[in-house]
């Protein structure tokens, strides 16, 4: 049973034809990333998908009750709302002391339900948005470019994180994303999309395919087997490993 | 003898309940940056008083009903592109001159402007009063019961879609508190002046509020001791109850910022 299904999805937007014929379904427990240049209607999809997007043509079917934590891309809060961690969390449904702490915990912020949402770094902002969408108890993450603004080893470890949580709550992720190498690491399965579906398939597939050549250059293939790690008996302890240093890894 | 024989108690009873209702609803005009858009919607009720005094209707049915058709059309207008502050700009005072314009050929009823456009608290009677209190009871009831989904769809509509919370919806929500907040205020402060009601108790509470739910509260506090000093204020020296509600209110606002500046200061050495 799928979690998601799209089928023969098509989007206009102000008279362009964003997406066409779109189709691609989620089943429960994976991760599946979303690759493909700007403009290529990688965020009218998510759009589509929570519903703040009526489909021009096509179909999005929701699992009934589907719980979807959504983290954005971006979150601008206003100077004038004053807003802590801890309150945020609570946004819509209200979730107890001990709930919250474990979702923090979980997202790797433990400490900072006191602060201001807006005194916030840019990880630990992301990290409070990802705690936020985990108390949803998602069957479905979604992440828009969520590493946006985080340097690589910041983004490689957020990425691990997801990883990590994907494991411990068994829920479904989409992520958005034109950070190719760190993101198809950590991805069961890679769409390419280009206003279509170019290609889709295990990340080692997709990055060998013509059609995300065309799109990505050659470049990238590479880094993939570097950043691809295994998953079975790995500390997941190497947060700041620099780019150079990981070139080393076999 | 009632309590609310006394003139001064039902001005204070009004303006209390304009105030208290006015504050949290302000809160999200300030979060959303929607004080043109409380304007407009003022501004549009002068022009439901002219109607219903030419109709020989209630004026707070005919402000309401003007009121809310502007701000419902200002809504729909908003996210299609249009430059905002502009249209809000034109929109606002075209119905304020509108109004004016239709007061003007009211001939056989003898209007005075003055007490719509500033308001005339201390002529409010016993069934302006319960108008008053129902409407800011609604605004509040409305305002407490969508909270958390209000707050949600401020912070990012694509949150609230996520949680199921049509952000749509809540723009309507806020956008019917504010035409019954326009329409009872109109007694207390005129259509002028309602915005300042709306805006400064929420912008004077900011420095103290580590929370949403705190800044409404705080707002509301300061918003029932600006109606309280203004009134005393207007009662003391005989200025106008409505600017002098508004000014005790801006005074609140420089002494917040200031208390803010100086502990800013204080804290950086």
């Amino acid at each position: 049973m799928n979690l998601l299904t799209i089928s023969n999805l098509n989007m206009r937007l102000g008279g362009n034809h964003v997406l066409h014929d779109v189709d691609f379904a989620i089943s429960r427990g994976e991760i599946v990333t979303i690759v493909g240049p700007n403009g290529s209607g990688k965020t009218t999809l998510l759009r589509a998908i929570l519903g703040a997007l009526r489909p021009t043509g096509g179909r999005v079917d929701r699992a009934p009750g589907l719980r979807i934590g959504y983290v954005p891309q971006r979150l601008h809060i206003d100077p004038t709302l004053p807003l802590t961690v801890r309150r945020f969390l609570s946004l819509p449904v209200r979730v107890g002391e001990a709930r919250a702490a474990e979702a923090l915990e979980r997202a790797g912020v433990a400490d900072l339900g006191g602060r201001q949402m807006t005194d916030l770094s840019g990880g630990q902002f992301q990290r409070a948005l990802l705690a936020r969408a985990l108390l949803a108890e998602p069957d479905l993450l979604i992440l828009d470019e969520a590493t946006q603004g985080l340097d690589q080893p910041g983004s490689a470890a957020f990425y691990r994180r997801i990883e990590e949580v994907r494991a411990e709550l068994g829920c479904a992720v989409l992520m958005v994303s034109h950070e190719l190498h760190v993101v198809m690491a950590a991805s069961d399965r890679v769409v390419c999309l280009n206003g279509h579906v170019c290609c889709s398939g295990a990340p080692e597939h997709v990055a060998s395919a013509p059609e995300y050549r065309a799109l990505f250059g050659t470049g990238t293939g590479g880094a993939l087997a570097l950043y691809r790690h295994d998953h079975a008996g790995h500390s997941h302890d190497h947060d700041h490993a620099a780019p150079a240093a990981l070139e080393e890894t076999p | 003898m009632s309590p609310l024989d006394s003139l001064v108690m039902r001005a204070a009873l009004a303006g209390i309940g304009v105030a208290v209702a006015a504050a949290p609803l302000g809160a999200f005009v300030v979060w959303r940056r929607m004080a043109y858009f409380g304007e407009a919607t003022a501004h549009a009720a002068i022009l439901g008083v002219a109607l219903a005094l030419a109709f020989d209707l209630s004026i707070t049915a005919g402000a309401l009903a003007v009121a809310l058709a502007m701000a419902t059309t200002v809504s729909a207008l908003s996210g299609r592109g249009y430059g905002m502050d502009t249209l809000l700009g034109v929109l606002a005072h075209s119905a304020l001159a509108t109004g004016l314009v239709a007061v003007s050929f009211l001939t056989e009823v003898r209007v005075d402007l003055m007490a719509y456009l500033f308001g005339d608290i201390l002529s409010v009677g016993k069934t302006d009063l319960a108008v008053i209190w129902i409407g800011a009871a609604a605004v509040l009831g409305l305002v407490w019961l969508r909270w958390s989904a209000l707050l949600t769809a401020t912070l990012n509509p694509d949150l609230a879609h996520a949680a199921g919370i049509d952000p749509r919806r809540e723009q309507m929500v806020l956008t019917i508190a504010l035409a019954l907040v326009v329409a009872v205020a109109i007694k207390v402060v005129g259509v002028l002046l309602i915005v300042a009601l709306l805006v400064i108790p929420p912008a004077a509470a900011r420095p103290f509020s580590a929370t949403p739910e705190r800044m409404g509260i705080v707002a509301a506090a300061i918003g029932m001791a600006s109606a309280l000093g203004g009134l005393g204020l207007s009662l003391r020296w005989d200025t106008p109850a409505g600017p002098s509600i508004v000014l005790v209110a801006a005074g609140a606002f420089a002494l917040a910022t200031l208390v803010d500046l100086v502990a800013r200061a204080a804290a950086r050495r």
